[in-house]
């Protein structure tokens, strides 16, 4: 039977730039269950006169260190709650938190791979924490980051991406940056090559805004993957 | 507990009103699926009730169209927050479906079945009266794949979870049986306004 999900007072430990839309927010928590790599939180933040509001993060750390988690968390124009992130929280401060949530957009290193991750825009949260569990938990598991960004400065965990991906023998990493002059979209011939690339997926995760994961799934399925092998999330947008 | 330093956009009255709690209002249409979306061809279309694995009575898509159709327009939440005001469907009750396939509900609990596999539990009293439809048409035309086309469950006075895409069948079950995420720590029951959104709330 699956565990209550209580709200919990969680301390914010760290609070860094990530990108220049990104910041990096660590939080230091207990878990009535542990996580698992893809999963997110709720947060609740209260005013003075009571009124809530409540937003889904994913998790970017891995779950072998689960006392601390990291959110990354993209400033939207005008955004309630990423705004609030942004410019007025800072470490010390206590937020209402509560997880692990979320039992399909989880990878555990029992299932194995190849794995291929497609991630939009601060949709490769989720998928940094499946690659570093996967390094340390089992890193024969071949895997292959497929990232679309606008620009190389606002590729989330740039220098970690490109290390693991020159350190790592199982780890390959594509980037696709869609603006300058040779910006480019996640196309059928860039699914192509990332497939070529890991061989035949055992598992696929695609994560980022609503429009970017359908094209993805579409373009997937018509590259002959099994519907069954491919698990989503959207942020929104 | 106060969050220090945060206000909130808080909105207007008479929308606050109608947001269930920890909800946010979107004029957009978010989509909510495990993977996806299902390619199905309406020839083969099938929408099959079902006491246990027994079928009781199925339609094909024809067949389904020719029954008696209900509009319905009001506001409907998912669980990941979002909230869409008066959003307008088309399709046959629950009620209509029953009358047309001639039987009382065998059981007082069932799985809605997706052609996804997915699976979701709903007791039989929050489809019955009106409740709840087998949706085929929204805003005038036929549901988008995306958003659940063919046809989809529409139960609108729980977490849109409850409203399963690409329905292909109501299956009857002795007891309440969880479904796909009712399995995952969500909610057996989903009352936005009691804010049922996980297990023991
Ligand atoms: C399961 C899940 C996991 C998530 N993980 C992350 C994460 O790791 N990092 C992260 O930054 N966000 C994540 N999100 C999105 C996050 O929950 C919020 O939706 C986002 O921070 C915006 O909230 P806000 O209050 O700042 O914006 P709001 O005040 O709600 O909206 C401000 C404006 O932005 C638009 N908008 C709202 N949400 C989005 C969106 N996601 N994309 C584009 N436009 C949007 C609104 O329509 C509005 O115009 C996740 C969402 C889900 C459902």
């Amino acid at each position: 039977m699956p565990t209550p999900l209580t709200w919990q007072d969680a301390t914010i430990t760290a609070a860094v730039p990530e990108t220049p839309r990104v910041r990096r927010l660590t939080l230091a928590v207990g878990w009535p269950a542990p996580f698992r790599a893809g999963q997110h939180v709720d947060v609740r933040l209260t005013a003075p006169d009571g009124y809530q509001a409540q937003r889904s993060y994913s998790i970017a750390s891995s779950p072998t260190t689960p006392e601390t988690i990291d959110l990354l968390i993209e400033r939207l124009d005008d955004g309630e709650v990423s705004g609030f992130f942004a410019d007025v929280a800072e470490p010390g401060d206590a937020i209402e938190l509560r997880g692990p949530i979320g039992g399909a957009f989880v990878w555990d290193p029992r299932m194995g791979g190849p794995l291929l991750l497609v991630a939009g825009g601060s949709g490769v949260v989720p998928l940094l924490s499946m690659l570093r569990h996967r390094a340390e938990a089992a890193p024969g598991v071949p895997a292959l980051l497929l990232y679309s960004a606008r620009t190389a400065e606002d590729v989330i965990a740039r220098d970690e991406l490109l290390r693991r991906d020159a350190e790592e023998p199982g780890f390959r990493l594509m980037l696709a940056l869609t603006q300058g002059p040779s910006g480019r979209r996640i196309d059928a011939g860039r699914i192509a090559g990332a497939l070529a690339a890991l061989g035949m997926p055992a598992h696929t995760f695609v994560c980022g805004g609503n429009p970017f994961v359908s094209a993805i799934s579409d373009l997937l399925v018509e590259a002959g993957l099994p519907a069954r092998t491919i698990r989503t999330e959207r942020f929104g947008g | 507990m106060v969050t220090r330093g945060f206000t909130g956009r808080r909105p207007p009255r008479p929308e606050a009103e109608r947001l269930p709690p920890g909800q946010y209002l979107t004029e957009d249409f978010p989509v909510l699926q495990l993977g996806p979306t299902p390619k199905i061809d309406l020839a083969r279309w099938r929408f099959t009730l079902r006491e246990g694995s027994k079928p009781l009575k199925s339609w094909s898509w024809t067949e389904f169209e020719a029954l008696p159709r209900t509009r319905w327009k009001g506001d409907i939440h998912c669980v990941t927050k979002w909230s869409k005001f008066d959003t307008a469907w088309e399709g046959v009750t629950i009620d209509d479906l029953m009358a047309a396939a001639g039987i009382e509900a065998p059981t007082p609990y069932l799985l809605a079945e997706g052609y996804d596999d997915y699976t979701t539990n709903v007791p039989v009293a929050d489809l019955a009266g009106g409740k709840a439809m087998v949706a085929t048409r929204y805003a005038g035309a036929p549901i988008p794949p995306d958003h659940g086309g063919p046809a989809r469950l529409l139960v609108p006075h729980l977490y849109f979870w409850k409203s399963a895409k690409w329905v292909k069948g109501l299956r009857f079950t002795q007891k309440d049986e969880a479904g796909f995420w009712e399995l995952r720590g969500y909610h057996m029951y989903g009352d936005p306004w009691r804010e049922q959104r996980f297990t023991g709330d």
